[in-house]
């Protein structure tokens, strides 16, 4: 079985010794310390520093020590297989990780004149229109740094959009089905509009009728992905378009399951208006542990016009690239400078590396694979797919453990600490919110048919343990760097320690053996 | 690339298993999966995208692209204003592209990613010690949507519908600002400086501050490069009408000026990209963001924030997201922020970087830059018709270089520079400033050597020179 690394590792600031240092600054040169003088003198009095900020004091060796043991206790994609739902871990090739380390990108300045810059400009723009071609959209701002941000600059252009038209005013609410990813609500209420949720139908897609229902006057917008969270491709979406459309509403593409769909169908061909696309889930670039990700937007010809500034353009008559400023309505901007650059150049080497048909492949074995997985777990006692049996998934499919947390007490969360133990990373647990006891599990292209096995096996083993001995499964995992943790404590007003100083100041969180 | 080869990056391509795993289904072709998509939706051309290359085909189209960029390596840059050049220790990205960290996602599972966790959260409490403040989240995406979503806590906290900021602000900052607050209906209000220093107008400011202001915002060191000292008559202000008292910094300026902490902030934003973090054109940058260790403050922060716990049978600790509910996926519509990824990387990368300097470190990066910024200053000054600073204030890292008895355009001076001289200048901020003439921001950090700075004054006076 799998053994994480257990290092023990001692927080920071307990580590080092006064005086040590990890790194030497290259000393002012003797004559222009004589020409200037100290700098204590040049600083006003009301704001220096008494003294230095309580960082710990380490060498070079200590501080490299530290981080390679903590990184031995961290799983990443790497390591093996990483089904997390709707958040598309597949491979990230190392190829992009050595072109992203050159110069020509690390020591570029943003301000940086125009004529210096053309060859990462070109890169912007050729993905620009790559990302728009892919989509079926207009054109794409490659600004948002996330796909959260992207979802917010959307529904702020919703909302310039109704502004525009003159009925911003009554164009108040935003429609989500009750399936969506939490973002979707969270980003409507930041771009100030009222959320409205419409429930899914027995099938796990959206109810039309109760669609039909919530559109007024009062519409600004519909957020749908699709395929949704459940992995079924919303095969109503042409009509769902229409009412949207009718009702003067604009309809808004969550990007996180584009995967499954790349080269076989376009969101702007479906009749969405605006299209966020994950960089760093679609595109293959790492998550790093929670960023630096990326989130383009894609909208129609329409809303162009709203795009914040400034846009990677080219002017043919020059043969330049360059930075437009000129949208008329622009709303503005919606971070510094001009994206995450770093993060684009590397979706700009795996579309290279994949061309047309590798996309296309992508998506297909990334859905053939969700399907295989359907099939072989498909009969494990206390493992049941809710909603649409029979119909195939894409990218991803969710299964639910209530039967097994009815007969044994063992629950989603109990399923997938076990995993760990397996050396296979959990699926998504507990979503999407209308399945109970819920593994949502997204396998990607990147995986091979053995490590499938391997994960279907796994789950074979744990259901026949949580039938035969549950408190095994409940009290997993066992094979991690720690067991399972107290997360309630983490919160909890009376015990939080969200710094060190915090915890130093309050003195509450100690451990028996340490 | 070879067509009939299977894609190194797809394995289940291979005929034979793509075969078996179809069997296993009980479908004939791939397409039987996809039926459910209306045909007249279904996309029947090939996308109009480039055919594959192969790796080594990749590389040598990306590197002949990327040589065509002038790199600060190559070019010796003087620019700053919201993105600086310092140097990035060998040891940062030798820990940051180990995979482990690189290709782990968000740490949903907490017992096999405790390392990304301790990393973040000594990330978090090293920020705290140099803001001064109890709690940082996890990162932000940068200074200016963290701006933003402080602001945005303000309102959450005390419901007020005005702001205000200074007049020396980041255009780019400013408007994102602009951006994040318009749902609310809010209203921005600029304090003036004084045209002497360069400081807040403390009258200014007093003026616009009422039972209306949700919160105060002012930048140390601000954005002309000057160290803002009226700080705790800032606060006063503030805090005398109930307002929040909301402070943007650059990190690299804390071994040496105060914490915010200590003269009244409530909440700090800044730019964390000059802590080990490189240039990349601007971005991923890094969003600073604490606060005080308040509970209704904390309840009200956005984004992901780690904490310190214990094993579930307390013999040993750990660390985990916490505070989740104020998060998107379990609040939803009631979220303090839509955040989730973030720049968690970016911050491990600070983490390493202030590990190595140390308290020590820090301290002497802050006077390093100091010394070499006004070296700068006084070599420029000796340039006939060149006037640097324009306000009588001490300043840290940047610093205006006006031009005006020159009788040439900032703009012009810039291209000079550029095209016969090789180096890259400060930022025109003639556009945004008016009233400052021709001006131009440098910048000067402990990248730049005695030899740069000599010779780009050298550079300067010759261009400065020539013809009109």
């Amino acid at each position: 079985m799998y053994r994480q690394a257990q290092w023990n590792e001692k927080v920071i600031f307990e580590l080092g010794g006064k005086g040590r240092r990890g790194y030497a600054l290259p000393s002012v040169e003797d004559d222009v310390l004589k020409l200037v003088g100290s700098p204590a003198d040049k600083l006003p009095k009301a704001v220096v520093r008494s003294q230095p900020p309580r960082l710990p004091a380490l060498s070079e060796a200590e501080v490299v020590r530290h981080f390679t043991r903590l990184s031995q206790m961290n799983y990443g994609v790497d390591m093996g297989f990483y089904p997390l739902g709707s958040c598309t871990m597949k491979y990230n090739p190392k190829i992009n990780e050595e072109l992203a380390g050159a110069v020509g990108i690390t020591e570029l300045h943003p301000n940086q004149d125009e004529s210096t810059v053309q060859g990462i400009l070109e890169i912007m723009y050729t993905l620009s229109r790559w990302l728009a071609e892919i989509t079926g959209t207009h054109e794409v701002c490659l600004q948002p740094s996330a796909g959260a941000h992207g979802e917010l600059l959307g529904a702020l252009i919703m909302r310039a959009y109704h502004k525009f038209n003159g009925d911003a005013e009554e164009r108040t609410e935003l429609i989500v089905p009750d399936s969506a990813h939490g973002t979707n609500p969270a980003s409507g209420t930041m771009a100030g509009f009222k959320i409205v949720v419409v429930p899914s139908n027995q099938n796990g897609t959206l109810d039309l009728k109760a669609l039909k229902a919530s559109v007024s006057g009062n519409t600004a917008g519909l957020m749908l992905t699709n395929p949704n969270t459940l992995g079924l491709f919303e095969e109503d979406i042409a009509e769902i378009a229409d009412i949207i459309h009718k009702a003067g509403g604009l309809l808004y593409y969550d990007g996180a399951n584009l995967n499954a769909i790349m080269g076989k169908t376009r969101p702007g061909d479906m009749g969405y208006d605006i299209v966020h696309i994950n960089i760093h889930k679609t595109f293959s670039t790492p998550h790093g542990g929670g960023g630096p990700g990326s989130g383009p937007i894609g909208v129609s010809k329409e809303l162009e016009k709203f795009l914040p500034v400034p846009q990677v353009a080219y002017d043919k008559k020059r043969d330049r690239f360059y930075l437009d400023y000129d949208k008329a309505e622009s709303i503005g901007k919606i971070r510094s400078f001009y994206g995450n650059v770093a993060v684009l150049l590397r979706a700009y080497a795996y579309i290279l590396s994949m061309g047309s048909e590798g996309l296309e492949e992508a998506a297909q074995i990334s859905v053939l694979n969700a399907n295989y997985l359907v099939r072989k777990l498909s009969g494990i006692r206390g493992l049941e797919l809710p909603y649409a049996k029979g119909r195939p998934r894409k990218h991803e499919c969710v299964f639910s453990v209530k039967s097994m947390h009815k007969d044994t007490g063992v629950r989603a969360m109990d399923v997938a600490k076990r995993l760990l133990d397996y050396g296979l990373h959990s699926p998504t647990t507990y979503f999407p919110l209308i399945v109970d006891e819920a593994l949502m599990i997204e396998p990607t292209e990147s995986v091979e048919k053995e490590e499938l096995d391997r994960f279907v096996e796994a789950l074979k083993k744990i259901s026949e343990e949580a039938y035969s001995n549950p408190n095994l499964v409940k009290n997993a995992p066992y094979n991690a760097s720690v067991t399972r943790l107290d997360e309630a404590k983490a919160s909890h007003p009376k015990t939080m320690a969200l710094s060190w100083r915090m915890h130093q100041n309050r003195n509450i969180i100690k451990a028996a053996s340490s | 690339m070879p067509k009939a080869h299977v894609h190194p990056y797809i394995p289940n391509s291979v005929p034979e298993t793509k075969q078996e795993m179809m069997n296993e289904i009980g479908i004939k072709t791939i397409d039987e999966l996809y039926t459910d998509v209306p045909k007249q939706l279904r996309f029947t051309r090939k996308l109009n995208l480039p055919e594959a290359m192969s790796e080594q085909e990749v590389s040598r189209h990306i590197e002949a692209l990327l040589c065509r960029n002038k790199s600060a390596r190559e070019t010796p840059t003087f620019l700053g204003a919201g993105c600086w050049h310092h140097y990035v220790p060998a040891v940062v990205d030798s820990i940051v592209q180990r995979s482990e960290f690189l290709t782990s996602y968000t740490p949903y599972q907490p017992e096999i990613s405790q390392g990304m966790l301790q990393a973040l959260f000594e990330y978090q409490s090293m920020i705290c010690e140099l803001t001064g403040m109890d709690v940082a989240n996890s990162s932000m995406y940068d200074w200016s949507s963290a701006l933003g979503e402080a602001i945005r806590m303000a309102v959450r906290l005390n419901n007020r519908t005005q702001v205000v900021v200074p007049r020396i602000i980041h255009a780019d900052r400013y408007a994102t600002l602009q951006t994040y607050i318009e749902p609310l209906k809010m209203h921005i209000e600029k304090a003036d400086y004084n045209r002497e220093t360069g400081l807040i107008n403390l009258e200014s400011l007093k003026e616009r501050v009422s039972e209306k202001t949700a919160a105060v915002y002012i930048e140390n060191p601000s954005y002309l490069g000057f160290i803002e000292s009226q700080v705790k008559e800032s606060a006063e202000i503030a805090h005398d009408k109930g307002a929040l008292f909301i402070v943007g910094v650059d990190p690299t300026s804390l071994g040496v000026l105060k914490a915010p902490g200590d003269y009244g902030a409530d909440i700090v934003v800044g730019e964390g990209q000059p802590l080990g973090n490189r240039l990349n054109f601007g971005g991923p940058l890094l969003g600073l963001f604490a606060c005080r260790g308040e509970m209704e403050l904390i309840r009200q922060m956005p984004g992901r924030v780690i904490g310190m716990t214990t094993t579930l049978k307390g013999d040993k600790i750990g660390f985990c997201m916490a505070l989740q509910t104020r998060e998107q996926h379990i609040r939803r519509e009631r979220a303090t922020s839509n955040i989730c990824t973030n720049e968690a990387l970016c911050a491990v990368a600070s983490a390493v970087y202030l590990a190595l300097l140390g308290p020590e470190g820090l301290k002497e990066l802050g006077e390093s830059i100091i010394i070499r910024t006004q070296y700068a200053m006084h070599k420029l000054n000796l340039i006939k018709g060149v006037k640097t600073p324009l306000f009588q204030s001490p300043h840290f890292k940047e610093f205006t270089v006006n031009f005006d008895k020159t009788g040439k355009k900032a703009q012009s001076i810039h291209r000079t520079l550029l095209k016969k001289y090789g180096i890259h200048g400060g930022k025109s901020i003639s556009k945004e400033f008016p009233e400052l003439g021709q001006t131009a921001l440098y910048c000067v950090t402990e990248a730049h050597s005695r030899h740069d700075i000599d010779q780009l004054m050298q550079s300067l006076r010759a261009a400065l020179k020539g013809k009109r």
